[in-house]
């Protein structure tokens, strides 16, 4: 790939990517580097279909009257958009692409404990997308990305099965990657690389996997009973069949609202690493970040019912629900507090990962402050599957996730690619995304509150000009989107060959070559320092003193 | 409400009592939210405008803990969420009570793809629109005949899931006359957009005056609906066995709200929920002392003809006496069948 | 064991075979977390519905036979020990007794399967297999509450089957691949990860057993 772009004099390194150029090095490939690349070229062709099946939501919801396609197409428009962007997109985006990239760099580890495992999990995702296509293929699932029983087991007319299995086999896959994080990170760190010498963003993959090896078999379970429910009527949920539906929401949510959380711990570990490179400084207190994830993981496990509280759940069950829920704004707000205040006697760069970064520390604040109003009862009667739900999730997978996704693959392409991508376009394309995501999505909230419910095809006139923003909002964000895509795809083949630390930055990935050889490091690394020791400056009586570099630093703090 | 300068709503009516202190919440929430965003925002535009790369501020010393800064900042946001949890929950349990007042009214609901069919316990019958008088509590009970659907009024800022094979009640009291979006908010397949109506809230006198127009307009001509299950009563024969004197099923009067015996020994309210399953699945639920020989309704009766049966048992039941005692009162309605 | 690990096979990941060891058992611990979890909504599905159908489901475990069920147990634990007896041989590199004990376990786990025939047939021959056919009479039950307990039973007892199945076609493999290396030091690795993982099944069928065959009314 690399190889073919500028002519140079010299002969290039060995690395991972010109090691072996044939198809067969790439699909039998057990290296973590090459899987994350595979993993990256899937995940995008998902998120080619889901944003394309975005786009045709937001044109059919230009005007009030179901006129541009059929209502069963819409309903199964709107499922495929949430099945694929949920199951085959945002899941393996972060943990798949950037955590097999980089996570085995990061501690110093040759690869992870398990590579077969790891390209198996390649594979089985990979089947459980194309059995997602083949539903699409197959005329589409019409019964929400939910799979809300008894609709989906007993009444909807589309290849329900299929579509289900898709997302069961995938949920393998997550297992897997979950499991091989774990043994990763404890068994394989480099000599030297203690827990709190780990970079944010392992914590946070760590907290993901614990989540994904939990969660997971508990959603794959519970398909796995509706498709048996669906195809032999050996019922558990249809009450026709003597069985509850609500017991399949309360399956659904214990894994599903921890899933929300695969989804946005990884970009948060991913905002720990921006905004400590381009501060060039050390996170504002290391140790709350790092333990704020794990707790975000634990309380994932116990706020399931707060998606039940009118499905008729029992109103204690409810207040114990929301009062676990009120919790979860501990860890955010120590994130969002920490990352601002890290800034703080900093050298900040609005380089475009950190624009990516800072648009993440906005969205994902209102996305976070906009769940108070869900959780609180009352309120969520009135806004329960109404427009705000749509757009509180999507400003936090959307604005959070994905904008972290690509702060993300801005801030590793280099090392990924061996080459840079045009600044200027990447800090456009930024722009781009923070002003198309609000102009779709603020308006929602404003849907909601007036009570537009969600997954409806047709909605009263009165409503038509906040859904005309929202779509015209959708229009930008898409166009920011492809730009990205251009420019990155671009970039593989004219854009300036990268050097090793493009950014300046601590942190292993940046000590070894871009794009890296094969095994990582050309020796084993021994590690003497933590992940963010950047220089500061010490005075005394209002004289600036020396720089030192932090660790040190310390050591004069605690004398 | 509306914006002033663009055709653009920005805030529902609100048209029942729980409207406004829920509409204060909402405000406070929003208000907590712009304070915290305020903060956040300002934070982060301060820190990059003042220590941008190269800038001249003092960089000297700075600080990577602070634990009495970590701890407010996850305690106070935890204590606002707090205050707001407590509030809500409050405001949700009131909305969840049931209204105590004489005159509330009975409207019975069942959703099905893809409509609302209401009857008023007076009999009058009407589909995916609901007429109620204004400032009187109104008690929904409401069942699914197929999948979950959602029974949403933005105007009244409530919703209930309606779920199949088991009753939801949803208590409301309208204070303003006007004409109301009526939605299914939980997606139930292909025309779950359209399975929408109107609520009616209207003066006390256009009511009375609805009333009376519909009571001989509908198909049951004035019937209402403890007498259409009555005369059901007497179609499907159940009589023949719940007659007092047929002594084969349980009589019916008394029956509900009594304590029953079943034959495995549990002990059940007859309510609503255990009258519709006795009728659908009565296997399930056979009485002490009797043979479990009843025929199953289940798939032979629609939703509103198992209310109306159950209406009807309901009028069987004499206020004042014990239930043993029921038997003789009622031999005038037993001796219908 | 550490006298030994010199002659095993290190993976290119790992600095040495203490480390892929260690990796490995991490590994299998945490995919049996998995595999709990995986249970785990069936188990939950099993207490609710136990709860609420109590009479139907005592009722319907006496069409259970509990005395196959519980030669069916036996079988299981003795194959749990035969297993473990086989992991210890493969430690001590004795070649024929890791075969002689992976063979017994084989055997044991087959015969598990053929009483697990025996008794499904039986549920078929008598119309108790969930679905249009379903027949169950008994006074005062409900026949759909007795289905919920077959559902969950065949859920269960047949995830339980499959998780037998793919432990026995292990086996197999480890057979193969024993004998393939026949002439290196065994890789006892593969062999007690398959132990753990026998064990756990064994352990879900001891909850099963009592769940399904031993339903005590009040």
């Amino acid at each position: 790939m690399s190889a073919a772009g500028v002519a140079t004099k010299q002969p290039e390194a060995v690395n991972y990517l010109n090691v072996d150029n044939s198809i067969k090095s790439w699909l039998l490939t057990e290296d973590h580097k090459r899987i994350g690349i595979l993993y990256l070229v899937t995940i995008s062709l998902m998120f080619l279909v889901g944003g394309i099946f975005a786009m045709l939501i937001r044109l059919e919801l230009l005007t009030p009257a179901g006129d541009v396609v059929m209502s069963d197409t819409y309903n199964k428009m709107f499922t495929m958009h949430g099945v694929i962007m949920i199951f085959f997109f945002l899941i393996p985006s972060i943990p798949a692409v950037l955590g097999n990239f980089c996570l085995p760099i990061m501690i110093g580890a040759r690869d992870v404990a398990f590579p077969r495992l790891n390209l198996a999990s390649w594979y089985v995702f990979t089947l459980g997308a194309t059995l997602g296509v083949t539903a699409l293929v197959l005329g589409g699932v019409d019964t929400g990305w939910t799979f809300y029983t008894p609709y989906s087991s007993s009444f909807s007319h589309t290849p329900v099965i299929i579509a289900v299995s898709g997302a069961f086999v995938a949920g393998f896959a997550s297992i897997f990657t979950g499991l091989n994080f774990i043994v990763t990170i404890h068994k394989m760190r480099a000599p030297g690389m203690t827990w709190f010498r780990l970079p944010l963003f392992v914590w946070a993959q760590y907290a993901t996997s614990l989540i994904m090896i939990l969660g997971t078999p508990v959603i794959a379970i519970t398909l796995l009973l509706v498709a048996v429910e669906r195809g032999l009527r050996i019922g558990v949920f249809d009450p026709a069949l003597g069985g509850d539906p609500v017991l399949f929401q309360h399956l659904f949510w214990f894994y599903s609202h921890p899933a929300v959380y695969i989804m946005i711990l990884p970009g948060m570990g991913v905002m720990s690493e921006l905004i400590a490179t381009f501060s060039r400084k050390r996170i504002f207190g290391y140790e709350f970040v790092a333990y704020s994830s794990l707790a975000i993981a634990v309380l994932s496990f116990v706020v399931w019912g707060h998606h039940m509280f009118v499905s008729g759940q029992s109103m204690y069950l409810s207040m114990v629900f929301s009062v676990l829920t009120t919790l979860v704004a501990i860890p955010s707000a120590v994130k969002i507090f920490n990352w601002a205040v890290t800034m703080h006697k900093g050298h900040v760069k609005l380089d475009s990962p950190m624009l990516y970064a800072l648009s993440f520390i906005g969205l994902f604040t209102i996305g976070g402050l906009t769940g108070l109003f869900l959780s609180a009862m009352a309120v969520d009667i009135h806004l329960h599957d109404t427009y705000f739900v749509v757009a509180h999730f999507h400003y936090v997978m959307v604005g959070g996730a994905i904008v972290a996704f690509l702060g993300a693959l801005h801030y590793w392409w280099p090392k990924m690619t061996g080459r840079m991508y045009p600044e200027p376009w990447a800090k456009l394309s930024a722009l781009i995304v923070f002003i198309g995501f609000n102009l779709t999505f603020f308006p929602q909230f404003i849907l909601g509150y007036l009570g537009m419910p969600r997954r409806y095809h047709s909605y009263p006139d009165e409503w038509q000009t906040l859904n005309v923003l929202s779509s015209a909002g959708a229009s930008i964000l898409a166009s920011g989107f492809i730009l990205v895509a251009v420019y990155l795809l671009w970039s593989l083949r004219y854009g300036a060959k990268a050097p090793a630390n493009p950014w300046d930055a601590t942190g292993l990935e940046w000590k070894t070559p871009s794009p890296p050889p094969p095994t990582n490091f050309t020796q084993r690394p021994i590690i003497t320092e933590e992940a963010y020791n950047y220089p500061i400056v010490l005075s005394k009586n209002g004289e600036p003193g020396e720089a030192v570099k932090q660790e040190e630093a310390e050591k004069h703090e605690h004398a | 409400m509306r914006l002033p300068f663009a055709n653009i709503p920005i805030w529902p009516e609100g048209a029942s009592k729980a409207a406004f202190e829920m509409d204060l919440l909402y405000l406070v929430i929003v208000g907590l939210t712009v304070f915290f965003c305020i903060i956040v925002f300002g934070l982060v535009i301060y820190f990059v405008a003042k220590y941008y790369a190269g800038s001249k501020a003092d960089r000297s010393n700075p600080t990577f803990h602070n634990m009495p800064l970590e701890l407010a900042w996850s305690l106070i946001p935890l204590a606002l969420g707090l205050f707001v949890f407590g509030w809500a929950a409050k405001l949700f349990v009131e909305m969840q009570a049931p209204i105590h007042s004489e005159n509330a009214l009975n409207i019975y609901v069942v959703g099905k793809q893809w409509m609302w069919q209401m009857q008023h316990p007076t009999g009058q019958r009407e589909n995916n629109e609901l007429h109620i008088p204004v400032g009187r509590p109104v008690k929904l009970t409401l069942i699914s005949q197929d999948v979950i659907h959602s029974f949403y009024v933005p105007a009244f800022r409530t919703k209930t899931d309606v779920v199949p094979g088991r009753y939801r009640t949803l208590w409301f009291e309208p204070t303003k006359v006007g004409k109301y979006h009526l939605f299914c908010a939980e997606f139930c397949g292909t025309k779950h957009a359209e399975m929408i109506g109107w609520v009616h809230v209207l003066s006390p006198e256009d009511y009375e005056k609805w009333m009376q127009d519909n009571r001989w307009g509908m198909g049951d001509e004035g019937v209402t609906v403890a007498q259409a299950g009555q005369a059901l009563y007497e179609q499907l024969q159940c009589s023949s066995c719940h007659a007092p004197e047929q002594r084969i099923g349980p009589p019916l009067t008394g029956l509900y709200g009594s304590t029953r015996t079943l034959s495995d020994g549990r002990r059940v309210v007859a309510d609503y929920d255990y009258l519709r399953q006795a009728i659908l699945d009565p296997q399930a639920v056979t009485v002490s002392g009797h043979e479990p020989i009843m025929p199953p309704y289940r798939g032979q009766l629609t939703e509103q003809e198992v209310i109306q049966l159950i209406e009807f048992i309901k009028t069987l039941s004499a206020p004042q006496a014990p239930p043993v005692a029921e038997a003789e009162q009622s031999d005038d309605l037993g001796g219908n069948g | 064991m550490s006298t030994h690990e010199g002659d095993l096979h290190v993976g290119h990941q790992f600095e040495d075979a203490e480390q892929q060891l260690d990796s490995y058992s991490a590994g299998m611990w945490l995919f049996l977390v998995t595999e709990v979890l995986f249970f785990g909504g069936l188990f939950l599905a099993y207490i609710i519905y136990r709860t609420r159908y109590t009479e139907a489901f005592v009722a319907a475990h006496h069409e259970l036979d509990w005395q196959l069920g519980g030669l069916n147990t036996v079988i299981l634990i003795t194959s749990s020990l035969t297993m473990a007896l086989g992991v210890r041989a493969a430690v001590l590199n004795r070649m024929k007794a890791v075969l002689g004990w992976l063979g017994l376990t084989f055997l044991c786990a087959g015969g598990f399967m053929v009483v697990k025939y025996i008794e499904y047939s039986a549920k078929f021959e008598h119309n108790l297999f969930p679905g249009p056919n379903f027949e169950f009479h008994h006074a005062g039950i409900d026949p759909g509450q007795a289905q919920m307990f077959f559902n969950l039973y065949f859920a269960m007892t047949g995830l339980h089957g499959a998780h037998v199945l793919i432990g026995m076609i292990t086996m197999i493999i480890l057979v193969i691949r024993l004998w393939v290396m026949r002439k290196q030091r065994i890789d006892f690795i593969p062999i007690e990860l398959t132990g753990l993982y026998w064990h756990f099944v064994d352990l879900v069928w001891i909850f099963l057993f009592p769940l399904f065959y031993l339903v005590g009314g009040n």
